[in-house]
């Protein structure tokens, strides 16, 4: 990646100040939501309580590079977002039986209408807007 | 909803509506905003004694470390969102301070959800 010029702005100023507060959000309820999965029935439902745990880290690693200017570790960490929401979105819908409770990451975002699925794409369209 | 929820509630409404305004007009919150999310604030604190109340009286089944989380987390919003959007003085700070308000009855509902349906 080339080194950002001084004129252009961080990902975490202007617009990205909402989208990394949004981000905070989602970093602390997966986590919250995960840690609970874990530590008091870990053994119920493996799978989506992986996954928990896996978003919440996705989202803790976004918040942390949008809001410090790290545009590539960003970028991978919104593209990773982006592929589980639409995966485990379709898996959960497909293999419902290994989806015995929900993750954020369940039925495209459902559970957090559906702000999930749409937050990596503007994610995207916030870290690459301009980079070109 | 509890009359506690409905107050808080109308109290978000109230600031949302103030930071709209606030948004359109390019201007930045002052006292009488930073004002009401105090009052909001002190409610906020008020739920939290109110639901541990309630959690560890008699919870008839319901999962406590998430009703405390939510609590918690209904408590630390409006400081974060306080905190980051003071660093950027602008529309997008103030935006900041909105996505707050408008979270918070999203938590009241989903703390009404987790208590009532174990009733």
């Amino acid at each position: 990646m080339s080194e950002p010029s001084t004129t252009r702005r961080s990902t975490g100023a202007g617009f990205g100040r909402i989208l990394v507060f949004v981000y905070g959000v989602f970093a602390l309820s997966a986590t919250g939501r995960s840690s609970v999965q874990l530590l008091t029935k870990a053994s119920e439902a493996p799978v989506p309580y992986a996954l928990s745990a896996f978003a919440a880290v996705v989202y803790i690693v976004a918040t942390w590079a949008l809001a410090t200017d790290r545009r590539s570790v960003a970028l991978v960490a919104v593209g990773i977002e982006l592929v589980g929401v639409v995966t485990v979105g379709a898996a959960s819908i497909v293999w419902s039986e290994h989806f015995a409770d929900a993750t954020v990451w369940s039925d495209f975002g459902n559970g957090y209408g559906y702000v999930p699925l749409v937050l990596p794409v503007v994610g995207l369209w916030w870290i690459l807007r301009g980079s070109r | 909803m509890s009359t506690l929820h409905i107050v808080l509630s109308l109290g978000c409404a109230l600031v949302l509506v103030q930071l709209i305004v606030l948004m359109v007009r390019d201007r930045l919150p002052g006292r009488i905003t930073y004002a009401l999310l105090a009052l909001l604030e002190l409610g906020l604190v008020v739920q939290l004694v109110v639901g541990l109340a309630m959690v560890f009286d008699d919870h008839r089944g319901v999962s406590v470390p998430t009703y405390v989380g939510y609590l918690v987390g209904a408590l630390v919003i409006l400081p974060l969102a306080a905190g980051w959007s003071w660093a950027e003085r602008t529309r997008s700070g103030t935006g900041v301070l909105l996505v707050g308000v408008v979270l918070l009855p999203v938590l009241f509902l989903r703390l009404h959800d987790i208590w009532s349906t174990h009733v």
